[in-house]
């Protein structure tokens, strides 16, 4: 059998370096295997996050020869022989530990979102071509992928006033829910800053999912943002009605 | 104490964050008990995400002679009548109210024609009556239920371990934990526990089973007093992916068949014809585990040692569409296209129908103020599992359990703190950092998987499983001579050496239960009792802490009510 060479990040918030391990490469196995075959072998202490190793939670996204992937559905046959494989942390948000990173701040962005609000008096009768649509948003598995190649994010660090391409995707899968009746277009413009993205579709490319994040979630919420607070027939219908009442 | 650990204090603490958890937290929060749930992995990652094939309730949306009473009777002939009739009952008639109300949290499940929510067809159940998102039902449930959560304001402490349970004076008192990240220990005082922690199937080898499922919640109710029950009948799933190696085990859902799916051995037969010539691929999990078992061990498997699974034969586009995950998976990790040839699928370690053993109205364990729901707890199932009634379980538990510990936490009041167990569990924790030149934790890891695939498997015999008891008395020695290196900051070397205690805690009582067991029924299949034993059939094995040594007796089963007898008695 032969053998592979990984150079695996190894270190903290405080700094760190690549450390090579070599691993024995079995028929079919993927990125993830090889870091299992490392704890399990040379370095137990090694810090990966992973749980379903099937490609459904979302847990082991890493960057793989600087690409951002789930090790578990990243075959080692599909990379380059006889080079060395790297593996690095998520580059977007802080190291916590080795391939482990803080994602926290995404759980704090979900917070910001008004959950599923029924319309009154709905009588859940809908059909499948009502959810075919927002069925897409919801295989969303959370792996972060998206967060971490957005440039709004990973370039500009703009934490604070931007949600990233997952909550776009969440927030379209209530806003397009058929039986949801609350508004999040106020929110999508003023606090997780919807035009500051520019529509590069790094994140659909990233997508394990296959999202069509941008073309399907975000460009149809920029399309919402803009009817409300930038069409200016409405806006002028608006101040007449203000002046008005 | 409160000086050395951080504490938090809660009316319920919730241990797990999957299915079972996340409604109980709900049910309580309703209530207007103050909630913590602990877990292990973040917020959103627990195994109920693997779920695929959807959550059993008898809506009739599709088939309309459907009701709660064909359920029940499905589910008790399913698990070979061991099951805990009254748990049996509340899970069919309640189960319908539970997806309704997931529908209106915001779960959107696939539609009949005529605007309702669809209903598949599955092993064991006599109806169609799988409400399912695709092959993605579990991830939809997780997704519903942790907005919710979240929105209701349960404090979520993610990525931190329990280690112990804490008493006072014969009730269940809290727990001590450690963070993941820092390896700080931390202290929950809570006046109800409610046990969430799923299953056991990182015992074994080739399994479904995501690394958290260690049994720390059956180990951990063990330890602290409470009983186990049915801890023998342990679920292989007949469809677990045999090919290539780094994917051994993963599951293929029961949709597949399902949705048409036709099992076929190498020589090209549908070999179930002579097994189950009734229900063929739709038979029970432990029947077709078992028949594809042996069409490989008599020489009639494939290439690598499964059976052929062939959803070829429907079109292409149905195939993405009702099973895309499936389409994904093969494509990706086995360079097979499902759409135009064979899966080789082959049985894996995926659900343990024993555990804590709970009182079916409240979910409450023989610890008060200790609850436990989901595959945590044992009875619903009996000797078998169906499938779909795994998420069915978590709402119907998981919220008779949330209610029950809310109620509990409003009658007692707040239980003291016995600062030498904390000191105890942490000692005990700590220990493989104080051991030198100790073997690596998952070397044992390995070897105690070792053991339980080859003598504790689908097929046992009295002489493997006193072995088996003879290799897990060394693997416990050897376990508790471990050391690990480096610090405590996320460790998994460390967070493993902790997690073996468990899973040889559950082994042990898994095999002790088998071994007595002298009798075949649903999962527990015993070669030198191939048949069921009459007197058998009447008693539940339960496992408890005897001092030092562990205590295994039978009960005999309650005794069900003639109405629910005459239910059972239909020949349909």
């Amino acid at each position: 059998m032969a053998d592979a060479t990984l150079k695996v990040f190894r270190g903290t918030k405080d700094g760190g370096k690549d450390v090579e391990f070599k691993v024995p490469v079995a028929p079919g196995m993927v990125v993830l295997d090889a870091l299992h075959y490392i704890q399990g072998h040379l370095a137990p202490d090694l810090a990966v996050r992973w749980n379903c190793k099937a490609g459904k939670c979302g847990s082991c996204s890493a960057e793989v020869n600087g690409r951002p992937r789930l090790t578990c559905k990243t075959r080692m046959d599909a990379l380059p022989p006889n080079e060395p494989i790297t593996v690095m942390p998520l580059k977007t948000f802080p190291v916590i530990k080795d391939l482990v990173t803080d994602v926290s701040w995404n759980y704090k962005v979900n917070k910001k979102i008004p959950p599923f609000t029924p319309k009154a008096g709905a009588d859940w009768k809908f059909y499948q071509e009502d959810v075919d649509r927002v069925q897409e948003f919801r295989k969303c598995i959370e792996c972060f992928l998206c967060q971490n190649v957005c440039h709004v994010l990973r370039d500009h660090d703009k934490y604070e006033q931007f949600g990233g391409p997952r909550f776009f995707v969440r927030v379209a899968g209530l806003e397009m829910h058929p039986m949801d009746g609350a508004s999040r277009t106020k929110l999508l413009k003023d606090e997780l800053g919807i035009g500051l993205c520019n529509i590069t579709k790094c994140c659909t490319e990233v997508c394990p999912e296959d999202i069509h994040i941008t073309d399907n979630a975000i460009i149809p919420l920029k399309e919402r943002v803009v009817d409300q607070f930038y069409d200016p027939l409405v806006w002028i219908v608006r101040k007449i009605r203000g002046a008005a009442s | 104490m409160s000086e050395r650990f951080e504490t938090h204090e809660h009316d319920v603490l919730v241990v797990g964050a999957g299915g079972a958890g996340l409604r109980a937290a709900i049910e309580a929060l309703g209530q207007g008990a103050s909630v913590g749930v602990v877990s292990k992995s973040l917020l959103g990652k627990a195994h109920t995400v693997m779920a695929e094939g959807g959550i059993a309730a008898a809506m009739a949306n599709v088939d309309s002679a459907d009701g709660w009473k064909p359920h029940f009777r499905d589910t008790m002939r399913g698990g070979k009548m061991l099951n805990n009739w009254r748990m049996a009952e509340l899970h069919a008639q309640e189960a319908p109210e539970r997806v309704k109300e997931l529908e209106q949290w915001g779960a959107l499940f696939d539609r009949t024609e005529d605007g309702r929510i669809l209903q598949r067809a599955f092993g064991g159940h006599t109806f169609r009556r799988l409400c399912h998102v695709g092959d993605r039902t579990g991830l939809e449930m997780i997704r519903t239920l942790q907005d919710r959560g979240v929105n209701m304001g349960f404090d979520v402490y993610m990525e931190c371990t329990i280690v112990r349970l804490l008493t006072d004076g014969g009730r269940c008192a809290g727990a001590l934990a450690y963070w993941r990240e820092t390896g700080r220990f931390v202290v929950f005082k809570a006046k109800s526990v409610v046990m969430a922690t799923g299953g056991i199937g990182k015992a074994w080898p080739i399994t479904s089973n995501s690394w958290e499922y260690t049994g720390d919640g059956m180990a951990l109710a063990y330890e602290a007093g409470a009983e186990l029950m049915d801890m023998e009948f342990v679920q292989f799933h007949p469809t677990g992916m045999v090919w290539p190696p780094g994917v051994q085990g993963i599951l293929v859902t029961e949709a597949v068949r399902g949705e048409g799916g036709i099992l076929r051995n190498k020589a090209g037969e549908r070999f179930m014809e002579r097994y189950d010539p009734k229900k063929m691929e739709l038979s029970t999990r432990d029947v077709v585990a078992r028949s594809i078992y042996t069409e490989v061990k008599e020489g009639r498997g494939t290439e690598h040692g499964g059976a052929y699974l062939d959803i070829s034969h429907k079109p292409a586009e149905y195939v993405k569409k009702k099973l895309p995950s499936m389409y994904h998976q093969f494509k990706e990790l086995a360079d097979v296209d499902i759409t135009k040839g064979p899966m080789e699928v082959g049985p894996t370690c995926h659900y343990m129908m024993g555990g804590i053993r709970v009182e079916a109205e409240t979910a409450q364990s023989s610890l008060p103020g200790l609850f436990a729901a989901g595959e945590a707890a044992a009875g619903l199932h009996g000797a078998n599992r169906l499938g779909g009634n795994s998420l069915s379980d978590l709402l119907v538990f998981g919220r008779r359990a949330g209610l029950a510990a809310a109620q509990h936490a409003k009658e007692v009041s707040a239980p003291n703190l016995d600062e030498r167990q904390i000191g105890a569990g942490e000692s005990e924790a700590l220990r493989a950092f104080q051991q030198q030149g100790g073997e690596n934790p998952y070397a044992v890891h390995r070897d105690l998987q070792k053991v339980m695939q080859s003598l504790v498997g689908i097929f046992r015999t009295r002489e493997d499983m006193q072995k088996a008891l003879d290799e897990l008395a060394k693997l416990q020695e050897r376990a508790a001579h471990t050391s690990v290196e480096g610090s405590r900051m996320f460790n998994p070397g460390w967070h493993m050496a902790i997690e073996l205690k468990s899973m040889l805690t559950v082994s042990e009582a898994v095999t002790r239960s088998a071994l007595v067991r002298e009798e075949s029924r649903g999962a527990h299949s015993r070669i030198d009792f191939p048949e069921p034993g009459p007197e058998w059939g009447k008693k539940n094995n339960i496992i408890w802490r005897d001092g030092s040594a562990m205590g295994l007796r039978q009960e005999t089963l309650p005794e069900m009510p003639a109405e629910l007898k005459g239910i059972l008695a239909e020949d349909k």
